[in-house]
């Protein structure tokens, strides 16, 4: 990875020495100069300069020194909105932000938090946002640190989560010093890579330009639907100084409210649930806030109708009796309204997908059942990415947010029902609450099967983690998925911090640094902060152990080690099933052992606190009282558990 | 052996807990086969040839070391297995996202094997001794 060469003579030092050595190579043979060679000349601490006949007036010597330069006010910029954080692995280009923020800025809103690599600043970045509801700042070299960015700026896109990404980049051809290798650390059109998986992008050319484009940058990541925004940072927009007669003014930022859908979308949904004999209300990204949790539990009271949580959010409380997430084909197959709200995925909820030879496809739904959505997702759609998925045929469809629109669909809702259908939906209520509670056993039943294995069951990992943090105002801010949805089966949520859905787009190497950002979003709140980390994933990043101990993140990780990129496993292991061949090999590419991965001294490694790894059940709960002890001091810890696959 | 698997991370995870909850309805299924299957003689199996069988042929990959399924991959199917013939019948044609296997990948003896595995697993502990609430 080409970065930052640590020469001591920086741009502004390269001007000091102008006045020091400016009489020296007036004095030079003007021809010897460009006869040397091209590498030499790079390699030279002091470029090349033209003659400089004694009497010229050196206009460029006289600059020694700054007040205050370019940096300095987009800092004031980014201090405007709210920021709180910088994630950054450091780099020339956006040297002098660097330098405004822990000096001009106090390192305080935003705080320079140092990270390991790009991919994790803005991983930590998406965490962050999913607990805290906002953006924070990545700084990336415009070249190479944005393409490290790259896989985790498209994550946090296919989430619908705000980051806010400035980059640096020299663009002034004349300016860039091959020393530091400022050349291929250029680009004309920096956003281009990721243009995308990105809302808006900007290049100002005027520190002005920087202010409005930073406003607006901040109030289109926050506008609905949400997702990553970049901005250039031009090298010399940053250093050069502030114009003495510039008139710099930083404009007023005002989020734009939610859309809301139409009243007379809004009463025919209502009609149409009122009247439903069976209603389905099916949630993915929808809940932003707490709010929104409650809006959901109230609507689903009112219908007493069932929820299935695609689980993209934190949604509904998973003890609640219209809860029925686990009972997924029962419910969509008996409904005749079903209404997405935010449901990315609508189409995989009501259909199947059989993945045999000859892929097929078969509707769990009713054919005749109505069809509601309600997302900002019909707002806005890109071509080249495919993460809008296959086209579903709805009979009423509003472009607005769920959440927004939540409380006249209530109130319509309230409105319609007769003293007739609310006995109706009061018996349909009764019989999914029984379903609940039988589902909910069966999970607790499930659970205990394979307890005293070794490797760990994934059951008696989450049980065991459990017991020991239920008295915590705990936030779980990991995905749940390769580990059997344990926890969202198991344990009560009910609130927006507990749980912070998936990674978007599938990239792996999210999980160890989202949970880090997560955790830091958590910190200032007191809250207690989980995650059961991949084996797999967290090899993609195993740096950011080191940015949660030297930044004192409280954060405890409980490892997933199944010792293998185990779905990828049971990929070959089908197609090798296919093809008869018989799966002796399907290891080769998928498995890390021979040796192990020892994930508890790779945490020691970085300052971390850690145990493992462990392959005995019953060493479990000692172990994670320890580690629950150091995270309660305000630090990280790791307890590395080898598990079954899933 | 497994009911079925997922088509890769960058879709997978994308995937919300109530679509992985679809093997509820495969186990339902193999459950009903069993209960309305007569019993039948499994042939002479080795339980511990069936353990070592049981992780080279992938079952565990899907089902978990002990047969103890997974909603997201496979369901359980330990300690109390289904009988042998409906078992030996669904490996060799699945009618799920299960893979088929073949007596080329699986022979008779080595399926008796593993199936004698699957019943020498011991019964979980009771619900209320295990901290599950």
């Amino acid at each position: 990875m080409a970065r930052s060469r640590k020469i001591p003579a920086g741009r502004r030092d390269f001007l000091k020495s102008v006045v020091a050595g400016a009489a020296t190579l007036a004095a030079a043979p003007a021809e010897a100069q460009p006869a040397q060679p091209v590498e030499e000349r790079a390699s030279r601490a002091m470029p090349l300069l033209p003659p400089v006949v004694e009497s010229d007036p050196p206009a460029d010597a006289e600059v020694l020194n700054l007040d205050r330069s370019g940096s300095d006010f987009m800092v004031d910029v980014i201090k405007s909105l709210g920021i709180e954080y910088v994630c950054s692995v450091a780099g020339s280009s956006f040297r002098a932000l660097h330098e405004s923020v822990i000096n001009y800025g106090g390192n305080k809103d935003p705080e320079f938090i140092t990270c390991c690599h790009e991919e994790s600043s803005v991983a930590m970045a998406h965490g962050y946002a999913k607990i805290e509801g906002k953006p924070l700042c990545i700084f990336a070299h415009g070249t190479v640190g944005l393409q490290h960015a790259a896989m985790a700026i498209y994550n946090a896109y296919c989430d619908r989560v705000p980051v806010y990404i400035v980059i640096g980049n020299n663009m002034d051809a004349t300016m860039r010093d091959s020393a530091y290798g400022e050349w291929p650390h250029s680009v004309q059109d920096a956003a281009a890579m990721v243009r995308d998986y990105v809302k808006w992008d900007d290049v100002p050319i005027s520190l002005q330009h920087f202010a409005e484009s930073a406003v607006r940058a901040y109030k289109i990541a926050m506008t609905l639907p949400m997702a990553p925004v970049l901005l250039v940072a031009d090298s010399e927009l940053q250093e050069n100084p502030i114009p003495a007669d510039a008139a710099l003014h930083i404009p007023k930022l005002t989020l734009a409210a939610p859309p809301q859908g139409d009243s007379g979308s809004v009463a025919e949904a209502a009609r149409l649930l009122v009247q439903a004999q069976n209603p389905l209300i099916v949630v993915d990204r929808y809940a932003r806030t707490q709010k929104g949790i409650d809006l959901l539990v109230e609507l689903a009271e009112t219908l007493q109708a069932p929820v299935i949580d695609q689980a993209g959010r934190m949604n509904f409380p998973t003890r609640h009796p219209l809860n029925q997430s686990s009972r997924r084909n029962a419910v969509v197959a008996s409904a005749d309204v079903i209404m997405g709200l935010e449901a990315t995925d609508f189409w995989s909820a009501l259909n199947t997908m059989h993945d045999q030879v000859r892929r097929t496809s078969r509707p769990i739904m009713k054919t005749d059942a109505k069809l509601i959505s309600i997302t900002t997702g019909d707002l806005y759609t890109k071509s080249n990415y495919q993460d809008f998925y296959r086209y579903t045929g709805v009979d009423l469809a509003m472009a607005a947010d769920a959440e927004a629109t939540l409380p006249s669909l209530i109130e319509e809702t309230k409105r319609l029902i007769t003293a007739d259908r609310k006995r109706a939906m009061q018996d349909r209520g009764a019989k999914l609450a029984s379903a609940h509670d039988r589902a909910l056993e069966q999970a607790r039943t499930d659970a205990t099967y394979a307890w005293n294995a070794s490797p760990v069951s994934t059951a008696r990992l989450c049980s065991e983690l459990w017991a020991q943090i239920k008295d915590e105002d705990w936030s779980l801010v990991s995905i749940l998925r390769h580990f059997s949805w344990w926890p969202l089966r198991l344990w009560p949520f009910d609130k927006q911090y507990q749980y912070i859905g998936t990674q978007g787009g599938g990239g792996i190497g999210y999980n160890a640094p989202a949970s880090v950002g997560a955790a830091l979003a958590n910190k200032k709140h007191g809250r207690f902060s989980v995650s059961i980390q991949d084996d797999g994933d967290l090899m993609f990043a195993p740096l950011v152990l080191w940015t949660a101990a030297h930044h004192r993140i409280p954060l405890l990780s409980v490892m997933h080690n199944n010792r293998a990129y185990h779905e990828e496993l049971m990929h070959v292991q089908r197609m090798a099933d296919r093809h008869n061949r018989g799966i002796d090999r399907a290891h080769i590419g998928t498995t890390f052992e021979d040796p192990n991965m020892d994930f508890a001294k790779l945490a020691q490694s970085m300052g971390v606190y850690a145990e493992g790894p462990i392959t005995d059940p019953n060493e479990l709960a000692p172990a994670l009282r320890r580690a629950i002890a150091v995270v309660k001091r305000g630090e990280p810890a790791l307890v590395d558990v080898v598990t079954q696959p899933r | 052996m497994k009911m079925k698997i997922f088509r890769g991370h960058s879709n997978a995870a994308v995937m919300g807990l109530a679509m992985m909850l679809c093997f509820s309805a495969a186990q339902v299924k193999i459950a009903g086969a069993a209960q309305e299957s007569k019993p039948s003689a499994a042939p002479a199996g080795n339980a511990e040839t069936g353990k070592r069988l049981f992780v080279k042929n992938g079952c565990y990959q899907c089902h978990g070391r002990e047969g103890q399924g997974s909603i997201v991959t496979g369901p359980r199917i330990a300690p109390d297995p289904v009988p042998f013939d409906v078992l030996s019948s669904y490996v060799r044609k699945p009618t799920g996202e299960m893979p088929p296997y073949t007596a080329k990948v699986v022979s008779d003896q080595e399926l008796a094997d593993i199936y004698a595995f699957l019943q020498s697993r011991p019964h979980p502990p009771a619900v209320k001794d295990v901290p599950l609430k």
